[in-house]
């Protein structure tokens, strides 16, 4: 156990660890949402996430081409723009799909819960394979591979062409404070904020909350629960979709498993925070970073995911429905 | 979809119908049948591009975790997304006490994993059961986790390394002293078709009974017998106050708690009792034809592959389980051919089978009727209820 | 009537849900051998008694007493045990098992098979399985379901649901009876059949907590009543007496009687 590397990186270990819930946090969102309406465990959200990073890489090859160059974040802020706008569209694409898909027919059917999970399972390998065999279904369909031939196989690590070098902006306690970091700690709280005020505020959000405090009555009370399931995947699609570009732009490479660990992490932090509560996850997903950073300082790298989870464990023993509680909107008893 | 249900059904329906004996006399042909199947080698399901014994090895080995699971998810209801963790302690107990740390044989070491295997499933469902239904599902899936990466990190288990020259289970009769005695009681052949001709393929014998290195039927048959012991062990326990307790809880704890069952300490036995299955099939894959595990042989993949295969089979039904988890082992290996997209082909499958088949492939009796009912009673209680009553 | 022992008193039993007191001060008593009845507008607290006595909530202050022990603490499964028990006003049967499974779980309640037990076979194990099924059986008879043992409970009609989850109740053989609105969605017809099947409950000697809408149900089948509005006690004795309380009928004006 190493307290002294914790001690004198303190500064570092916060920010990057603020740095990386903020992702997480932008994912727990989708599961959290999705759980408050439907009770169920998304699981196919970590895709959603993971078909945004290749979004965001596939516009920064069409953009830029395949060689390889280093950039600053100033230099690669309308690219950043136009990878946003590519990630989120495609996350929210995939969510609705998924809801279309895997989710809609089940609904009708009033399947039990637990085969909703298991069509979320077969979803996640489903599309976690396409990507996979994507270099296959491209030659299939007669294309070229070309946004693709900068690497070889679909299932090794892709790497984005342009590197974003971290610049120091100021420095605290000895840390340099890298630019990178600042941004997607505040573009995740703007997107958080955003969304926040969007279910507080909007029609449709209170339509959101309905929905989740009782299915029944917000039927008797004309909202239309399809419309509101639909839209809260894609609202899920969306933050996954800001998630994949923030990831892009601080980690620079994906993979078609890329997903799974982030996921896992994400609704961790979704229970963490207390799951149907947009703060909760964000909470939820700034103590997990925070902690697992620290957990990494402590006992080694390779502790970090040990860390997480028996943090939550111990978390759901003093508080069994997470830091701030269940409810998108308003307690349920 | 709809042919496998019905004809499961009329199966059902004609064994029921025949007299006791002939019952007796069905399910032992039955069952030798199915020790002979790796030996039969019947066309079409034998695949050919890999060891069919083995394949039925990994067939036994998967029924066995899911009906252990079985009793977890189905019974009493928990959704456990870690079991690959019970798993590993029981594969790692086992390589520890026979190789790495000790030499124990192997049925000495058994039991000590099984028992090793239970306390874990204690101690991490002691804390978390009291946690939501829900919750549960990312704790133990982050147990898992916690498994693999420690068994990954911790050097006293051989780390990333793993554990090698587990020995196997105990031999019948003389030990094979190559190259020249296979040991054993007798030899058994095999056969090959042609067409649907078959013939004894001399080639490809079976010693009874050594688990050596050559062929992979015996561990199947120690699987396959462990498997029918549980079933047995299974269907006695479902059918007595605790299988009664487990169902209870599962349908409305709140409802089971004011008819006395102390549901807490009911689910905790289900998770023990699951564990332990858990661990007893970890134990078996230890020691099994390569006698070597490591870390990588746990991944989180397959606590998801388990799950999969007790919902796809029908939670709560223990021949579901079993068809769960053939299916789940099986197809892969049959479709070699297409090997780089078999997950794909698995996820689609996932995705299908709950829209065709929402209570899986063989649910329990229960959820064969129910439903319209159900609506009407809700129907009828709206008339006169408060929205807001909690108990 | 004083001179029949108590089975279960309310002393001074308040229960608060953050700001809402579902019950101020409640207190009443029930002897043995009685058909206690508890009405009140809805809303006024008669299923958040029953909670407050069969273990779901702690009271906030006072106490619950069952045959002069203190509930306060205990679990509820092991109030159940200790010989209360309980319906729902909402059905909550098992719907997967049988008519006879789910009054089995009730009668296990007096069991203590365990696994071993039950692999083994064990001679405790049979008596225990063979009790139960004799029990269940006949309560089944005794509520008029025994032709239907073998349906599962989400099959039954509704007021065979209704019955079973009486007989299942029963089955935990309890001194103390708590049926929470048993003849909800019942026609006054359904309605008089069960009120006599109560009547034939207390007789084979159960006591009988009783919450039902409908007065004129009540008064003809209850020894005393109890009156709850807004979580209080607003009236207690014969029927004849809560007929005429000038409270009463001032907190069931305007409420339409027939509400159920
Ligand atoms: N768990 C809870 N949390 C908050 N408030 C509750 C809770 N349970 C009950 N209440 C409130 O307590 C009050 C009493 O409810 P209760 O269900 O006991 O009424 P009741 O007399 O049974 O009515 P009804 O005739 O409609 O069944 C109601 O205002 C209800 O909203
Ligand atoms: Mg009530």
């Amino acid at each position: 156990m190493n307290f002294s590397f914790l001690v004198n990186h303190i500064v570092e270990l916060s920010i990057t660890g603020l740095a990386l819930g903020a992702i997480y946090a932008l994912i727990a969102l989708g599961y959290t949402m999705v759980y408050g309406v439907l009770q169920l465990i998304n699981f196919a959200h970590s895709e959603v996430f993971m078909y945004g990073t290749f979004a965001v890489a596939w516009v920064f090859v069409f953009v830029h081409g395949t060689t390889s160059v280093n950039q600053t974040l100033g230099g690669t802020a309308g690219l950043l723009l136009l990878s946003l706008l590519a990630a989120m569209a495609m996350s929210a694409a995939i969510a609705m799909l998924l809801e279309r898909v895997a989710y809609r027919p089940l609904l009708k059917r009033k399947a039990p819960r637990l085969m909703a999970l298991i069509s979320a399972i077969g979803a996640s390998f489903a599309l976690s394979e396409l990507m996979g065999l994507r270099d296959r279904v491209v030659g299939w369909v007669g294309l070229r591979d070309d946004l693709d031939n900068y690497v070889s196989k679909a299932r090794d690590v892709y790497t984005n062409p342009v590197t974003i070098q971290p610049q120091t902006v100021f420095t605290v306690g000895g840390y340099g404070v890298k630019d990178v970091d600042i941004m997607v700690i505040v573009a995740s709280l703007l997107m958080m904020v955003a969304l926040d005020q969007f279910v507080r505020r909007t029609r449709f959000g209170r339509g959101i909350r309905a929905v989740a405090q009782d299915p029944e009555s917000a039927a008797l009370m004309g909202v239309n629960a399809t419309r509101v399931i639909r839209g809260t995947f894609i609202l899920g699609g969306i933050m996954a979709g800001a998630a994949a570009t923030l990831y892009m732009v601080k980690i620079g490479s994906t993979r078609q498993n890329a997903g799974f660990i982030f996921g896992v992490k994400a609704f961790t932090a979704a229970v963490l925070g207390g799951i149907g509560n947009l703060r909760g996850a964000l909470l939820g997903g700034l103590v997990l970073g925070v902690a697992e950073n620290y957990g990494a300082a402590i006992f080694g790298t390779q502790w970090k995911d040990v860390v997480a989870f028996v943090l939550l464990i111990l978390i759901l023993l003093v508080r069994p429905s997470g830091i701030l509680g269940e409810s998108l909107g308003k307690a349920r008893a | 979809m709809g042919v496998v249900r019905e004809n499961l059904d009329r199966v059902a329906r004609r064994y029921r119908a025949l007299p006791g004996p002939a019952r007796v006399a069905l399910v032992v042909l039955l069952v030798v049948l199915v020790y002979l199947l790796p030996l039969l080698r019947p066309p079409i399901i034998t695949t050919n591009q890999i060891d069919f014994g083995g394949v039925m090895f990994a067939i036994a080995a998967f029924a066995l975790v899911a009906v252990g699971l079985n009793v977890v998810i189905g019974y009493a209801g928990l959704l456990d997304l870690g079991y690959v963790g019970f798993y590993a302690v029981g594969a790692y107990t086992t390589g520890v006490l026979t190789s790495y740390h000790a030499h124990w044989a192997f049925f000495l070491a058994l039991p000590v994993a099984i028992a090793v295997t239970m306390v874990t499933g204690v101690l991490l469902g002691w804390p978390t059961l009291r946690v939501r239904g829900d919750y549960l599902a990312i704790v133990t899936l982050g147990f898992g986790e916690i498994i693999r990466i420690a068994v990954t990190n911790v050097e006293w288990v051989g780390a990333a390394r793993g554990i090698k020259d587990i020995p196997h289970p105990p031999n019948i009769g003389p030990d094979p002293e190559p190259p020249f005695g296979d040991g054993g009681l007798f030899t058994i052949p095999s056969l090959q078709w042609d067409g649907i001709v078959p013939s004894l393929d001399s080639g490809r014998e079976t010693t009874f009974l050594v688990f050596g290195a050559v062929s992979a039927v015996p561990y199947y048959w120690l699987v396959l017998s462990f498997l029918i012991l549980i079933l047995f062990a299974d269907r006695l326990i479902k059918d007595s106050r605790v299988g009664r307790a487990w169902e209870a809880t599962r349908e409305d704890e709140d409802a089971a708690e004011h008819m006395g069952v102390p549901t807490f300490k009911f689910k905790l036995l289900a998770f023990a009792l699951g564990a332990a299955v858990g661990g007893l099939s970890g134990s078996l894959y230890a020691s099994s034809q390569s006698g070597y595990i490591n870390p990588q042989s746990f991944p989180l993949l397959l606590s998801i592959l388990f799950v999969a295969a007790v919902i796809v089979g029908g939670a709560g039904n223990r021949w579901g389980a079993i068809i769960g988890g053939t299916l789940v082992a099986y197809l892969p290996e049959r479709f070699r051919e297409f090997a780089d997209f078999r997950l794909l082909v698995f996820g689609l499958a996932l995705m299908i089978l709950p829209v065709y088949r929402s209570q899986g492939l063989l649910p329990p009796r229960r959820t064969i009727r129910a439903r319209a009912a159900a609506e009407e009673i809700e129907h009828l209680e709206g008339r006169d209820e408060a929205p807001t009553e909690v108990v | 009537m004083s001179e029949r022992t108590r089975v279960l008193e309310l002393d001074d039993v308040t229960l608060r849900f953050g700001g809402l007191t579902a019950l101020d001060s409640v207190s009443f008593h029930i002897d043995e051998g009685e058909i206690l009845g508890m009405i009140g507008p809805n809303g006024a607290g008669k299923t958040t008694a029953f909670n407050a006595i069969t273990g779901v909530y702690q009271v906030t202050s006072g106490e619950v007493r069952f045959a002069g022990r203190s509930l306060a603490g205990l679990k509820r499964h092991a109030i159940t045990k200790l010989g209360i028990a309980r319906t729902f006003q909402n059905i909550r049967l098992f719907g997967s098992m049988t008519a006879l499974e789910n009054v089995l779980v009730g009668a296990d309640a007096n069991h203590s098979t365990g696994v071993l037990s039950a692999l083994f076979r064990t001679a405790k194990h049979r008596r225990e399985e063979d009790d139960g099924h004799e029990r269940g059986m006949e309560l089944l008879e005794f509520m008029g379901l025994a032709s239907r043992a073998d349906e599962l409970a989400a099959n039954l009609s509704y007021g065979d649901q209704r019955r079973l989850e009486i007989a299942r109740a029963m089955a935990t053989g309890p001194k103390l009876l708590c049926l929470d609105e048993p003849a909800a969605g019942f026609n006054p017809q359904e309605k008089a059949q069960l009120m006599e099947l109560i009547r034939r409950v207390r007789d084979r000697g159960f006591t009988v907590l009783l919450i039902e809408h409908d007065m004129r149900l009540v008064m003809g089948v209850t020894d005393r009543i109890v009156v709850l509005e807004f979580g209080k006690k607003i009236a207690e004795g014969t029927p004849a007496e809560i007929r005429d309380n000038p409270a009463v009928i001032a907190a069931y004006l305007g409420v339409d009687e027939d509400a159920s």
